[in-house]
Order: C-alpha cells, then sequence, then structure tokens
C-alpha cells in the first residue's frame, strides 16, 4: 500500500459496517416514509464513486456526508411539494415495522412519533445533523466537523443551539399535553 | 436542562434499534437493481454448495472469475478481487445463480462440461496459457504436466506449469486437477491432494481407494 493509506474494502464489507450507522442517521433526520429511498441513494451515490476513493482512512466520514446532502436534497423536495408530508401524521403501522427490515419486533423501541423524534426532525438542517451526528450515533466533533464541512467550534456551537431549541420545543410540548390541549 | 436533552436523546439514540440491513431486506435489493441496471456491480459473489462444504463463487461482467475453497478465508478473498478487478464486490446469490446450478450438477453427477464463461483477465502470460490449456482438457481425462506445458508453447516448463496451475483463482471450473505426473502420480493440488483425488473418482479417473492413475497412464 505504499503509505498511501488503507486498501479501499470490498463494497459488501463497507456497506455491512456503515449501514447501520447511515440508517440510524436517516430515520432521526427525515420521515420514516422518505429515509429508505435516502438510504438507497446514499449507497449508490458511494457506490459510484467508490473506485475513484484514494484512500480507505475516513469511510464513515466519507458516507455519512453523502448521507447528509442526501438528506438535504429530501428536504428540498419536500418543500417543493404542494402537500407538506413531513406534517402528516406518520402510519403508524409503519412506523412499528421497518420497511428496511421487513419486520420489526415488539421490542422495537424506536417510535418516530415519539415527541423527541419529531423535534429533532423539525430542527434546522445544521443544527440537526450536528445533533444527530454527535449524540445519536455518538460520533466525535472532530468526525462531526469533517462530515459537515467545517469547523470544529462551528460543530460544537451547532450542537448547543441545537439543543437548546430542543429544549425549548420539547418542554412547549409537555406543557401543552399537561393544558390538555392535545396538539 | 441541557444536560437533560443530552441524556434524553442519548437514550432514544441507544433505543433506536438498527434493522437488520444485510439480509433479503428490500433496500438491498433494491441496491442491488439499480447498481445492476447502471453496470455498477463489476463483481458479484456468493456461496455454492459443494461436498468439500461452501465455496465462494464470483463473476464479472465476463464471466466467473473465483471459485475459492472454504479454507480460504473469505474476507482475504474478497480483498483480493476488490484490489485485482474493482473494489465494486457486492454479495449476490441471484447473479451467481448459473454458476451454482451447474456447479450442483457437477457435484451430482448429472454434467460433465460447464457451460459457463471464466474471466481470466487477472492471470497473464504464462500462467493464463496454461490455464486456457487446462480448460481443454475434457472430463474424465488427464494430461501429464509436460504436455500441458508443451501446448502452452514451453515444452521444457513442467515445474512452471505445475506453480502455473497451482495459483488456478477458479479450480473444478477450470480444471487443473486433470493434470498429473507422467509415471501416474498425482502431483499436487492447491486446494489439498484429497480434494483432486475426490475430483477424479467424481470423474471416473480414480477407483476408490486408488490415489495413482491406473497403468494405461496419461499421455
Amino acid at each position: 500500500m505504499m503509505g498511501d493509506g488503507r486498501a479501499i474494502p470490498p463494497f459488501q464489507l463497507f456497506y455491512e459496517e456503515h449501514g447501520p450507522t447511515v440508517y440510524r442517521f436517516l430515520v432521526a433526520s427525515v420521515p420514516r416514509a422518505e429515509a429508505e429511498d435516502c438510504f438507497q441513494e446514499t449507497f449508490l451515490a458511494a457506490l459510484r464513486a467508490y473506485p475513484n476513493l484514494r484512500n480507505a482512512d475516513n469511510l464513515r466520514g466519507w458516507v455519512m456526508a453523502i448521507a447528509s446532502n442526501k438528506v438535504i436534497d429530501a428536504g428540498r423536495a419536500r418543500s417543493r411539494r404542494p402537500v407538506a408530508v413531513a406534517e402528516l401524521p406518520e402510519n403508524p403501522a409503519a412506523g412499528a415495522v421497518s420497511a428496511v427490515s421487513g419486520g420489526g419486533t415488539a421490542q422495537d423501541a424506536f417510535d418516530p412519533r415519539d415527541p423527541t423524534w419529531t423535534a429533532v426532525r423539525s430542527l434546522p438542517e445544521r443544527m440537526r445533523t450536528a445533533v444527530v451526528l454527535r449524540h445519536v450515533l455518538d460520533l466525535p466533533y472532530e468526525e462531526v466537523a469533517a462530515v459537515m464541512g467545517g469547523t470544529e467550534e462551528a460543530a460544537r456551537a451547532n450542537v448547543h443551539q441545537g439543543l437548546m431549541r430542543l429544549r425549548t420545543s420539547l418542554a412547549e410540548g409537555a406543557q401543552a399535553a399537561e393544558g390538555g390541549e392535545a396538539r | 436542562m441541557t444536560t437533560t436533552s443530552v441524556r434524553n436523546l442519548k437514550r432514544l439514540g441507544d433505543s433506536l434499534r438498527t434493522p437488520a440491513l444485510d439480509g433479503a431486506g428490500s433496500a438491498r435489493e433494491s441496491i442491488l437493481a439499480a447498481a445492476r441496471a447502471e453496470g455498477l456491480l463489476d463483481v458479484a459473489y456468493a456461496s455454492a454448495d459443494s461436498p468439500f462444504g461452501p465455496l465462494l463463487v464470483a463473476v464479472t461482467a465476463r464471466g466467473l472469475v473465483r471459485l475459492a475453497y472454504p479454507t480460504e478465508a473469505i474476507d482475504e478473498v474478497l480483498e483480493d478481487l476488490a484490489r485485482r478487478v474493482s473494489p465494486r464486490v457486492l454479495e449476490s446469490p441471484r447473479d451467481t445463480g448459473e454458476v451454482r446450478r451447474e456447479l450442483d450438477e457437477y457435484f451430482d453427477g448429472a454434467r460433465q462440461a460447464f457451460d459457463l464463461d471464466v474471466d481470466l483477465s487477472i492471470v497473464g502470460g504464462f500462467t493464463r496459457r496454461i490455464l486456457e490449456a487446462a480448460e481443454r482438457i475434457p472430463f474424465g481425462q488427464v494430461i501429464t504436466y509436460r504436455t500441458i506445458a508443451a501446448e502452452a508453447g514451453s515444452p521444457r516448463g513442467a515445474r512452471a506449469a505445475g506453480n502455473a496451475l497451482g495459483s488456478n483463482p477458479i479450480p473444478i471450473v477450470v480444471p487443473c486437477h486433470r493434470v498429473v505426473h507422467s509415471g501416474g502420480g498425482l502431483g499436487g493440488y492447491t486446494g489439498g491432494l484429497e480434494r483432486k483425488v475426490a475430483l477424479l473418482s467424481l470423474e471416473g479417473v480414480l477407483r476408490e481407494g486408488q490415489t495413482r492413475i491406473p497403468s494405461s497412464g496419461p499421455n
């Protein structure tokens, strides 16, 4: 490998290693109905570009950057549609059974209708990406910054602002529920 | 408090169960279908049943490029293909269906010749000429290392022919097991000599218990 970094692994191994992380990122970032399309588009884009990669030193950062671009594309497409799909209640059946696994189970604790996840998905794009990368996927700030194409300071600021907003919107939601104002 | 939000998010993040992504999931199939349509599936591989255990078979657009015995580590075989052919290596039972079917028939004694294209592009020069000569040896027949060397244009290259056959990336289908010593000894086999014995027995060259070619001998 002549000091050029690690060799590029077979795509299958790359997919198996990073697919779950990409999927978690997507279901936390876009409405469930869009996550599967984004997932496929992410890995197809990765497959197209794969032979041109110069080394395999940061494959996770590379594929997460592709995925976050797909999330941005999905958001733009959503805002162009006459009906805002994001504001419609998600199909309860689709929420419990993942289209990707083809079979969720009773112990599948993830509920996309949970107010926290709704609030996460409603964050402005850069705050949401930073919060999900840092706190849902547990990536170090250095990698969050690399994925988002900014500095570590900017990543920290986005995470901080994102959490502040989440706290506010979750508190408002809780108050509304206590007051009997069903949302 | 922000820390509560952080803990809450982390808890939800931990509870966000990841569905199995490498099974027969629809995402995987969709990715494969799109990759196929765009010509991005450079190497497709799958596992094939055999009396020796699961074989790994890999195909390119040109044909069968690799067949690996169970003694080879799968990741190493895939890494080698990524280096020598293309890193676009994906598991796809569907794209290897014909290979697996013909191997089944061969091991069942229902097939003598493989109707498969082989892709020898990862080997070159003398090795390639030797393997192409090996491809022409019919089912149930054997030739000597000296003969195959002569066919590849190197009459005195019997030893080199043995080395070339030992690096055969597609054993069984490119039948390097049909090359033996002139005295009736079996010579070597990368997959292990017992496999050469098993294949030659399956083809009726050796009878039960025999480990030498009968005296009529190879030519």
